[in-house]
């Protein structure tokens, strides 16, 4: 079986789970006062918001797609693009702002080859902003999946990315 | 028939049986932190090591966890408590530090000098000042206890620390002398001169005060130390960095849901407004709101059905209360909704919260589900005909969603935009329904409130702010963290006493209270009093309680900018004047901050700013310009000099900047390999000469220099 036929078997697989989970609700009362609960587990699931899954809650909770949209695309949290395999975020709080993230933005940038929302082209690491991880004594931060880099300089990033790229090739 | 009160009664004592018999409290006990802010510094590895230790039989002590003390500049922090020891406190545990303690400290007794915070003196004093019996005799045996220490030049025998509540309310003030572990109680002023001179001075226990005679040490926790926690009083935060919130076991025993059990014995819901009313409560998200009016207004409603609602959209840059007091204590705030839910007449309420906080949600999660378990919520609470459930909804990252009425939109399943009030959400809600909206500080003081009494509620505080604030400070100070103040305390004291100073002795330049809603405040604001009012009078806002303090290095316009950036971002977009208005404030920012500012952009942002407070729908837009109209107040030297002499005093502004190479260069050719725009020209050994129409001013010469010939103004 080919790469492609795995994943293509991996979103169907998913795809019923969803159906499953969506059934759960079909008969509570103000059922549609759920989506945002539905789309984050569909983020769960899916890793963003997967347009044919999104497609199956309309149809079975019955709410319009364009409704589905019009929220999705409202809150930062949900992911509407395919994210990477990695996902960076920068702290743009105010005491990582204060302590330099912006130099910490620039290097990334030039590291990854993306701007801010961006995939890298290996496909390997999502660059994406938070807005606070709350973390400010170690500002400023970078989060990489659930791994918090603290205390960070421009320098330190290089050595970072390079030691993912690393124990992927591995 | 049996009451609530009694029912609580039993469940409290099977929880204490429960603790013991599970060896839970054995001789030795490690207490990790474990909230967020610890797990990032690396409070999981370190976790992992002492569990470790124990699974291979190194050591035989209980391991468990607690939530944030409140000490973030010196996490990871570890607490070991042993019988007839003294009770230690170890800072910036890393994981070699770890595995020393357990060699050193749990198996040969010795103290680890280099992480240790307090307990390696030969004696400690710990008093008793959980949050329930916070009163002046307590505070007066504290003095008296400090006093005595400095006039006998005690200083480094003893150390003076705090405790959390040991639930012997009934017998303070309460003082604990370790080693020994002695606990003397109703101590009185007179009574510090016998104990110092008898037990801290000849180790005997002291003749003539009470003495409470058993082992009770097991549930003593110490919450910090003199220096730090003098100026702090801990209502919020009583159980966090004491209890571990995810066994509700262990809130039980520090009087949790006795709130809850008295309100539904003793109480009507008419009873326990006025109550709320009587304590003087207001919202703690930052409005101010009178807490037991908007209670009393939504159960004066009628309606089928009611809601109670707890906002836990902290998504103020920089500050994080709600997600520590959560981490820390979630039971407390289920206790208050709970008490809300049953003072309005509600049987339902939902905790709406941040997805990006994933400790806090599980944790809240948890601590619904136990709740359940035991029978706090549910049908028939503790035997009543009172029911209550409780629900979480997670957020997805919009700022604005902490407004109410947006809040109330994305619960509903639509995009998170506020509507125009009235209807206030009390008389129309969710669902078009009467809600009650509290923020989780709100709802964290309530079983306080309850227990220990409005009338000593009413007590701390200005004459019109209550109790206490929790505020998270952050920025450039030495002690970063969480911390609890009653309200009326000088922003200088927390600033330089509990805050420690601005680190590496840099000058102070603005404090920033109540996030991007709020504003920067000058030195010669500092002596202003923590209050609502004094707070708005000098051009900032309370807030919900973010405070960063800033420095010289930071450019006043630029951090104007800052937030202006972030709000501007989070509108939601629905009236024009916070849509339109912040974009073209934001600008004029933008071409201050790059040197094109113009004559008369000042009023400009003045006018424009004043004109979206006025005519903003929602919350977001009407305070959106508070940190530009405060900075162009309290900082206007910095502005006129970006627009006229096109100068950035703290060096922030890049495009402000001008670098010139100085008589000192030795021509050694570093910077001219460095410029990305062969900006630079010279022979080698010669002085070089920066191009200043082809520099684009990224500094790179500047830092690579090591002869310091390279000028930055």
């Amino acid at each position: 079986m080919q790469i492609k036929d795995i994943v293509q078997e991996k979103k169907q697989q998913n795809i019923q789970i969803l159906k499953e989970y969506l059934e759960s609700f079909k008969n509570r009362s103000r059922a549609e006062s759920n989506l945002l609960t539905i789309l984050h587990k569909v983020q769960e699931l899916f890793g963003y918001l997967d347009k044919e899954a999104i497609e199956e809650v309309a149809t079975i909770i019955q709410v319009p797609l364009s409704h589905i949209w019009g929220v999705a695309t409202f809150y930062h949290y949900f992911k509407l693009k395919k994210p990477g395999k990695h996902i960076i975020s920068v702290c743009l709080g105010t005491a990582c702002y204060i302590k330099g993230a912006d130099e910490i933005v620039a290097k990334l940038k030039e590291e990854l080859k993306t701007d801010l929302g961006g995939v890298s082209e290996d496909g390997l690491f999502s660059f994406e902003e938070a807005r606070c991880l709350g973390a400010c004594s170690l500002a400023p931060v970078v989060m990489i999946d659930d791994k918090i880099y603290g205390n960070l300089t421009p320098q330190m990033i290089p050595q970072i990315i390079k030691e993912y790229k690393r124990k992927h090739k591995e | 028939m049996t009451t609530p009160i009694e029912i609580l009664k039993k469940k409290k004592q099977e929880a204490i049986d429960r603790i013991y018999n599970k060896t839970y409290f054995s001789d030795k006990v490690i207490y990790v932190g474990m909230a967020s802010c610890e797990i990032a510094a690396g409070a999981k590895e370190v976790m992992e090591i002492f569990k470790d230790a124990v699974k291979k039989g190194q050591i035989t002590t209980y391991v468990t966890q607690r939530g944030c003390v409140g000490m973030c500049s010196v996490e990871p922090t570890v607490d070991i408590v042993e019988k007839g020891k003294m009770h230690t406190r170890y800072i910036k545990v890393t994981p070699d530090v770890a595995k020393r303690i357990i060699e050193e400290h749990i198996k040969k007794g010795q103290i680890v000098k280099e992480n240790v915070y307090f307990g390696s003196k030969q004696k400690s004093i710990v008093i008793c000042r959980g949050a329930f019996c916070l009163n002046q005799k307590t505070e007066d045996v504290i003095e008296e206890i400090e006093k005595e220490i400095k006039q006998r030049n005690l200083q480094d025998k003893v150390e003076l620390c705090f405790s959390s509540c040991i639930d012997l309310c009934d017998e303070g003030p309460i003082v604990i002398v370790y080693p020994e572990n002695r606990i003397y109680t109703n101590v009185k002023v007179e009574d510090v001169k016998l104990i110092i001179e008898q037990d801290i001075i000849n180790s005997k226990q002291a003749e003539g005060v009470n003495v409470l005679q058993n082992g009770y040490f097991k549930f003593i926790k110490i919450l910090g130390d003199y220096k730090n926690f003098k100026r702090q009083k801990r209502i919020v935060l009583r159980n966090c960095g004491i209890i571990d919130p995810e066994n509700i076991d262990e809130y039980l025993l520090v009087r949790g849901y006795e709130a809850l059990a008295k309100v539904l014995t003793y109480m009507t819901p008419k009873q326990v407004i006025e109550e709320i009313k009587k304590s003087g409560l207001r919202g703690r998200g930052g409005a101010g709101f009178p807490t037991g009016v908007k209670w009393e207004i939504t159960s004066k409603e009628i309606s089928d059905e009611k809601f109670v609602i707890c906002n836990s959209d902290e998504g103020d840059p920089g500050a994080f209360m709600d997600r520590s007091t959560i981490e820390g204590d979630p039971h407390s705030i289920i206790e208050g909704m709970i008490i809300g839910g049953y003072a309005i007449g509600s049987s339902k309420g939902i905790v709406y919260i941040r997805a990006e906080y994933p400790l806090a949600v599980e944790r809240i999660k948890k601590a619904i589900e136990q709740a359940k378990k035991e029978g706090f919520l549910g049908e028939n609470i503790l035997g009543s005909n009172f029911s209550f459930d409780i629900e979480i909804r997670l957020g997805a990252g919009a700022f604005v969603c902490g407004e109410e009425t947006a809040l109330i939109h994305s619960i509903e399943g639509h995009r998170g935009m506020p509507r125009p009030r009235p209807p206030y959400p009390s008389i129309q809600g969710l669902f078009n329904k009467p809600t009650l909206i509290n923020n989780v500080e709100t709802w964290a003081n309530i079983p306080f409130i309850i227990i220990s009494s409005a009338e000593l509620f009413n007590k701390i505080g200005t004459k019109t702010s209550k109790g206490t604030k929790v505020f998270a400070l952050a920025g450039k100070i030495k002690n970063t963290g969480l911390v609890e103040v009653p309200m009326g305390i000088k922003l200088r004291e927390i600033v330089d006493e509990i805050g420690g100073g601005i680190i590496e002795d840099k000058k102070f330049k603005a404090l920033q209270t109540g996030g991007p809603s709020g504003g920067c405040l000058a030195e010669e604001h500092l002596d202003t009093e923590v209050d609502y009012e004094s707070l708005t009078s000098v051009g900032s806002i309370m807030g919900s309680g973010g405070m960063i303090v800033i420095d010289e290095d930071s450019c006043m316009v630029a951090v104007a900018k800052f937030f202006l950036e972030f709000t501007q971002n989070e509108s939601c977009g629905k009236c024009t004047p916070c849509r339109e208005g912040t974009k073209r404030m934001l600008e004029i920012l933008t071409r201050i901050t790059e040197g094109k500012g113009q004559e008369g952009d000042i009023e400009k942002l003045e006018r424009l700013g004043n004109m979206i407070k006025k005519s903003s729908l929602c919350g977001l837009g009407q305070s959106a310009p508070n940190p530009v109209l405060s900075t162009t107040k309290n900082f206007k030297d910095e502005y006129v000099e970006h627009i006229r002499d096109k100068k950035c005093r703290a060096k922030f502004c890049t495009n402000l900047l001008t670098y010139e190479i100085k008589e000192n260069c030795i021509g050694c050719g570093a910077c001219k390999k460095v410029c990305p725009v062969e900006a630079i020209s010279g022979s080698p050994k010669q002085i070089h000469k920066i191009k200043q129409d082809i520099c684009i001013k990224c500094g790179g010469c500047w830092r690579v220099c090591k002869f310091d010939a390279i000028s930055r103004n």
